[in-house]
């Protein structure tokens, strides 16, 4: 996934672009993501001053929901599933396994930017759990293979 | 000789397990045997164990085979997949689709559509019966609209089971003069997923629902919030909004008559609290997703402080059936007998996640039909380690297992 590299400009013309609906703060925050890979720190000012809002009404937004990754993600983002759903068909043993396997944390990104390992609260795959999202592709039916597979993907 | 219609899924579950590299080798393999065909991508069956469940079509009816993995395609097209869909030998093959005992067993209404049609086609829609609801709202006119959703009995599908037609009524009766539709598909609790499986496999029905909403209470904006965790519902979604406007089915002149509707999906951001209906109109109007005190209810102070119906997607997505063939048909259904007993007169759909199997072939189904203690009976089976309820109402529900799942559980680890 190709970013682009923040600036004041590009945050303007998202807002602009937005201007016209109703309750924008949401959807902008939302392109904000995906065209800078996550809501750096400087957008918020900017944010703010088109919205004629607070600095800190929209700082409270963007740190109220997980989507709004202040800091940007690795290369690769692998998302699995750790709802109750995913839970009761072992999804932990293969979180433990991706954790070993890839070398970071959940929650965390490999100090290399190569990935960042996230939990994710149910994708609705309950039928085929445990289930997983990389790089926004989504994995149902989860195994030791499959995470195997995640990451020889990621290593590429 | 016209093109041979094949069925592969485009549902985020049959996805997930492999239905999009299934469709490029059915189309690859078809174009090596010289074969034409027309693949659909149609919504899922509810049969999630098969998936990726791919279907033939053959004099009008449909085989099935599942679940089918890309490795699988070659052997299948070998024994006949496209030529003789009804006498494939393999081991996959599930005979006519139609037929099979998990369906057969079922009463669907709010799915009738969903994993038979395409779900972005307009033209499929009508053909099964879309926006027959909407042209007799349109006959009916608000008081009516409203008067027959309550007499149905339907009751909100989010969780509270309140009475929708006594929403309706309050958000109709309110002075304002810009009202509100919000459709709640937040779909939070895991296990949950009929609201996907719905936006996914016939996103018109969610199209219309909310369209007949609008003109019962004079509302002409709506929103579907919708979990950031469903890509594939929002883009659908997206895709239906557009052809339906295209088609003079919203905007300004909905069916051109003098009502209007607008329709826009917004996406939630990964907060689980904004599925409780004040927290979500908060974050609808760019706040965080903070409850709001109660009073005063959505029906009079709602999104951006005016009078807003907020429902379930399978609450709206009862409404065109409602309409389409009245009130009474919630009564005079198979279930109503036993329905009598209870105040909601209207079936629900449940989800399931069972596990009798690995997860390779964990199983699940979607049920549209009531009757005794679906948790009871659940919890009592010891062959179900995960049963999902959406909303207290499948309390009613019963839960019959397809004879699929005989098998004996045996843990994942
Ligand atoms: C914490 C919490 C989470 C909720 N999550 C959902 C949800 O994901 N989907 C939903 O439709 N209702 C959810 N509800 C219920 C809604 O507040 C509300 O009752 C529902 O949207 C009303 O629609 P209905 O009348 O069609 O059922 C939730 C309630 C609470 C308290």
């Amino acid at each position: 996934m190709r970013h682009e590299t923040f600036s004041n400009e590009r945050t303007r013309e998202i807002v602009s672009s937005h201007l016209g609906l109703e309750g924008p703060l949401l959807p902008i925050l939302h392109a904000v993501r995906e065209t800078f890979g996550y809501v750096p720190e400087a957008a918020v000012p900017v944010i703010a001053e088109e919205l004629n809002l607070s600095r800190a009404e929209v700082h409270g937004v963007v740190t109220f929901y997980h989507d709004f990754n202040r800091a940007p993600h690795g290369r690769h983002v692998v998302k699995i599933c750790r709802a109750e759903a995913c839970q009761s068909v072992g999804v932990e043993t293969l979180v433990a396994h991706a954790e070993r396997s890839l070398g970071v944390s959940m929650g965390e990104t490999s100090p290399d930017g190569r990935v960042t390992l996230e939990p994710i609260y149910c994708l609705g795959l309950c039928a085929c759990a445990p289930a997983a999202m990389v790089d926004g592709r989504i994995i149902g039916r989860l195994d030791m293979e499959a995470i195997d597979e995640i990451v020889a993907e990621v290593d590429r | 000789m016209s093109a041979i219609k094949v069925f592969v899924p485009c549902d985020a579950a049959a996805i997930a397990c492999g239905a999009d590299s299934v469709a490029e080798a059915i189309l690859s393999e078809a174009g090596k045997a010289g074969v034409e065909i027309k693949l659909v991508r149609n919504g899922s069956r509810g049969m999630l164990w098969l998936e990726p469940l791919v279907e033939v079509e053959a004099d009008g009816v449909r085989y099935g085979f599942g679940p089918v993995r890309k490795r699988d395609v070659a052997a299948l097209v070998a024994a006949g997949l496209f030529t003789a869909p009804a006498s494939v030998s393999h081991d996959l093959a599930i005979g006519v689709v139609s037929e099979h005992p998990f369906l057969t067993a079922q009463q669907r209404l709010t799915f009738a559509r969903c994993g038979i049609t395409d779900p972005r086609s307009l033209d499929d829609y009508l053909a099964h019966g879309g926006y027959k609801g909407l042209a007799r709202a349109l006959e009916l006119g608000s008081a009516g609209i409203v008067a027959e959703v309550t007499k149905s009995g339907l009751r909100g599908r989010g969780g509270a089971g309140f009475p929708t037609g006594i929403k309706w009524k309050t958000v109709h009766d309110a002075k304002g003069t810009q009202k509100y539709i919000v459709c709640n598909a937040d779909e939070g609790d895991s296990g949950t997923f009929a609201d996907r499986m719905i936006m996914e496999g016939d996103p018109f029905e969610l199209i219309e629902g909310m369209t007949i909403a609008g003109i019962a209470v004079g509302a002409t904006r709506g929103y579907i919030y919708c979990r950031s965790e469903y890509p594939h519902a929002i883009s659908t979604l997206r895709a239906a909004i557009g052809t339906a406007r295209a088609n003079g089915y919203l905007g300004p002149k909905v069916n051109g008559t003098e009502f209007a509707f607008e329709l826009e999906v917004r996406e939630g951001a990964g907060a689980y609290v904004c599925g409780e209906e004040t927290s979500l109109l908060e974050s609808l109007e760019g706040k965080r997703g903070l409850v709001r005190a109660k009073p005063p209810l959505p029906a009079h102070v709602g999104l951006f402080g005016k009078p807003t119906i907020i429902n379930n997607v399978l609450s709206l997505t009862a409404v065109p059936h409602i309409l389409a063939d009245g009130a009474d048909a919630m009564r005079t259904t198979a279930w109503a007998a036993r329905a009598a007993r209870c105040r909601s007169r209207s079936p629900a759909t449940s989800s399931m996640a069972a596990c009798s199997r690995p997860p390779s072939a964990s199983r699940s189904a979607i049920w549209s039909r009531r009757s005794a203690a679906v948790r009871c009976r659940a919890a009592r089976s010891r062959r179900f380690r995960s049963v999902a309820r959406s909303a207290p109402i499948f309390r009613h529900l019963s839960l019959i297992r397809p004879s699929t799942t005989r098998n004996s559980p045996r843990r994942t680890r």
